[in-house]
């Protein structure tokens, strides 16, 4: 299984979420911004958390723009995974290839802080090792998680059962408790907890590792 | 010529900051304060020659995101 992490100017997940992929047995390859193609081969990209461009005009916009988010969107178009942590979550909304967007904490913190996870859909390959329904403890790490979508989007993403992950104390004001939403054909996750910093017990918490498992194991199986 | 281009959240999306400057401003004994929307203030400087249409392009391109954000452009000659 082939993955790539993308880095931004700003990133500080990315070796974080590298360790996390390579870990779970998939061969990680890190491509930079002004990159305008990803390794042939790649099965999932991976865009991690950090501040990219210093979260200038909106967290994730400049981003979303840059000449390797049209590699990503084409690598979507074709069915690729992709999966989004935090900043990388930001990326994705502004890009249009998950719905939605992040904006301020309700109550303007930076929260850090490990949170309950209730896992909503098992019907992706992200999610399908924990279960529906299933509670999970992964840490966040965020100013800017506070998830907004118009009702009819809302709508959609109940109907369809997109929603991945709500928290169960929702700490930052996201509609509808929030966490993590999929895109319509389920291979896109964006999520502002981080299952990459929840990989081990030395960590504090293995709650994440499992979806990296899963979406290795799904590749090499395809 | 330039152009300055208002982005505000949209009415009814949360404003957390907003509503920070609001209580304060009530703190302080402001009591009229009855809303505080905080949006941002980006100028252009730009070719002569560049259309309004051009703006909104890159509004709805880049400088605000039309889920959340409402924008005005503002042509100045």
């Amino acid at each position: 299984m082939k993955a790539a992490v993308v880095v931004f100017p700003g990133s500080n997940c990315d070796r974080d979420m590298a360790v996390a992929l390579r870990n779970a047995g998939a061969d990680v390859s890190m491509v930079w911004h002004k990159d305008a193609a990803l390794p042939a081969g790649v099965d999932l990209v991976a865009i991690p958390g950090g501040f990219s461009f210093g979260d200038y005009l909106r967290c994730g916009a400049i981003a979303a723009k840059s000449p390797i988010s049209k590699a990503v969107i084409a690598h979507v178009e074709r069915g690729g995974f992709a999966l989004g942590v935090c900043n990388g979550f930001q990326v994705l909304a502004e890009t249009g290839l998950l719905p939605g967007a992040l904006i301020q904490n309700a109550r303007l913190k930076f929260l850090c802080k490990t949170v309950t996870l209730r896992v909503e859909t098992a019907d992706s390959v992200f999610t399908a090792p924990y279960g529906a329904g299933s509670e999970i403890q992964v840490p966040i790490a965020h100013h800017e998680g506070n998830y907004r979508i118009d009702a009819d989007g809302l709508a959609r993403l109940q109907g369809d059962g997109r929603v991945a992950f709500r928290y169960t104390d929702t700490p930052n004001g996201a509609m509808d408790d929030i966490a993590g939403v999929l895109s319509e054909n389920r291979r896109v996750l964006g999520m502002m907890p981080h299952p990459e910093r929840a990989i081990s017990e030395d960590l504090g918490g293995a709650d994440g590792a499992p979806m990296f498992t899963s979406l290795v194991e799904a590749c090499v199986a395809a | 010529m330039k152009a300055t281009v208002t982005v505000m959240l949209k009415t009814g999306v949360l404003d957390p900051q907003g509503e920070a400057v609001k209580s304060a401003l009530l703190g302080m004994g402001f009591d009229s304060v009855q809303g505080v929307r905080q949006g941002k203030t980006i100028t252009l400087d730009l070719a002569n020659g560049t259309t309004r249409d051009d703006v909104n392009a890159m509004c709805e391109k880049l400088l605000a995101n039309t889920v959340i954000e409402s924008y005005a452009v503002d042509m100045d000659s």
